[in-house]
């Protein structure tokens, strides 16, 4: 488990700290690191340093109500957030897709 | 003046900055020879010289340089045993773990698997993968990977219905082994695709075809004939993980796209990956336990770049405990993870791990 913390520590995004989990869907359609990341940031509408700036992502993410590792009541959480997420990135997310 | 490093097995121990340039330098010159590729350039090698001779616990990139990570394991590291999984054996449930691997650990995807972790066994639990890969979708934000192993060696006798091929060919039954190999390979792809099938049911996002060619030649075939008719019916999203940083050739004829797939080596691997439809490779270089980690770090970096400049799509190189230039220990040292994980990613320019 620790290693996979100290991977992330060294060189990964973060996740939901930050951009993480929307450049890593972005991959997943087969975007190298560069394309996807200037794919999200355009959709959300900020710079690529901006991607892993936890300060930042989280006004973003509170803003665009995309989720956060907050425990923010109220805030989309789960399914709610990837519905919006699929809207504001443009693609299909495939459980979004059976609820809708 | 003595640096502390590490050996491939984990063991820290002192040496010098000259024979840490001549450890990188031979690690280099390895992995060009075994994979006919170019060594690291010497600008190269002195930055990795640079971050290996960093005094600092831990290393790490600059922010704008970040990637994203997928895994094979995930959820299984908090409830999982220590055996299969590297699990340090909670007593919750997968969508408590996948819950706090996104929000408490930030990990980039979330991930669920059968602990025996191959496509068979798989099949016996299907309804079971499926109604707790519902709940992880319901509860979680970030992607959802499924991941399991072709694992051809699953098949055979007693635990399923293939003479084993290994003891035929030891018998001397050359021609009767490769004949069962290969009727095995398509066994195993339907199963690859009938469990994909089934969690495209419930919504998942990608499937991490996993250790890729670990029983050989025929696994890897497995794979990419899996990968190509899966993108067809479903257009899922799919993640293909080695085994190794060579496919050993069990059979040794098998061809995919008129190419011989034993022998291949990462950069080569990678374009078969692609024509099956491939979206995220994970390349595998293997850690030599009897070297140095600047030793084991600059083969893999080197065969990783070779792969990286030919690839098309995005490379998440295996980098947990014995791959990718981390130490073969069931805890490996902090220094030697993330000095590996900023030099993979700085020096062989990959797109997550």
């Amino acid at each position: 488990m620790g290693m996979a913390v100290a991977h992330g520590m060294a060189s990964g995004m973060n996740g939901m700290r930050t951009a993480g989990d929307l450049v890593m869907r972005m991959e997943m359609k087969g975007m190298k690191i560069k394309e996807a990341k200037e794919y999200v940031a355009g959709k959300l509408g900020v710079g690529v340093p901006e991607l892993s700036d936890e300060y930042r992502m989280k006004e973003v993410r509170e803003e665009l109500d995309i989720g956060t590792v907050m425990a923010v009541p109220g805030a989309a959480k789960g399914l709610r957030a990837k519905a919006r997420i699929a809207d504001i990135l443009g693609i299909e997310i495939p459980c979004v897709e059976k609820l809708r | 003046m003595a640096y502390k490093e590490r050996m491939g097995d984990g063991r820290l121990v002192e040496m010098s900055k000259e024979e840490m340039i001549r450890d990188i330098e031979a690690g280099c010159n390895d992995a060009a020879e075994r994979g006919k590729i170019s060594a690291l350039s010497e600008d190269a090698q002195e930055r990795l010289l640079d971050i290996m001779i960093s005094p600092e616990r831990v290393a790490s990139v600059e922010p704008e340089n970040t990637v994203v990570f997928s895994t094979d394991n995930g959820c299984h590291s908090l409830y999982g045993n220590f055996s299969e999984a590297g699990g340090v054996g909670l007593p919750i449930h997968s969508v408590t773990a996948n819950m706090l691997m996104e929000r408490a650990l930030g990990f980039d995807s979330v991930f669920y698997g059968w602990l025996d972790f191959c496509f068979k066994a798989a099949k016996a639990v299907i309804t079971q993968h499926q109604q707790e890969l519902e709940s992880i979708l319901m509860n979680t934000v970030s992607p959802c990977i499924y991941g399991a192993m072709p694992n051809l060696g699953g098949y055979y006798k007693p635990d399923g219905p293939f003479e084993n091929v290994g003891d035929l060919m030891a018998e001397g039954k050359i021609l009767e082994g490769m004949e069962v190999y290969e009727r095995l390979v398509d066994h195993a792809k339907e199963d690859i695709v009938w469990v994909s099938e089934q969690l495209t049911r419930v919504g998942v996002d990608c499937i991490n075809i996993d250790t890729t060619g670990a029983a050989g030649d025929g696994d890897f075939l497995s794979s990419l004939k899996a990968c190509e008719e899966l993108k067809k019916q479903t257009g899922l999203s799919i993640e293909m993980g080695m085994a190794s940083e060579f496919v050993m050739g069990i059979h040794g004829g098998l061809e995919y796209d008129g190419n011989v797939l034993a022998g291949m080596y990462p950069h080569k691997q990678v374009k078969m990956a692609e024509k099956a439809g491939v979206d995220i490779f994970g390349p595998v270089v293997n850690t030599n336990t009897r070297q140095s980690t600047p030793w084991n770090i600059a083969r893999a970096i080197t065969f990783t770049k070779e792969c990286s400049r030919v690839a098309n799509i995005p490379l998440h190189p295996n980098m947990g405990m014995g791959v990718g230039g981390l130490p073969m220990a069931e805890m490996p040292p902090l220094d030697a993870v993330t000095k590996a994980s900023k030099a993979m990613v700085e020096l062989a320019g990959v797109d997550g791990i």
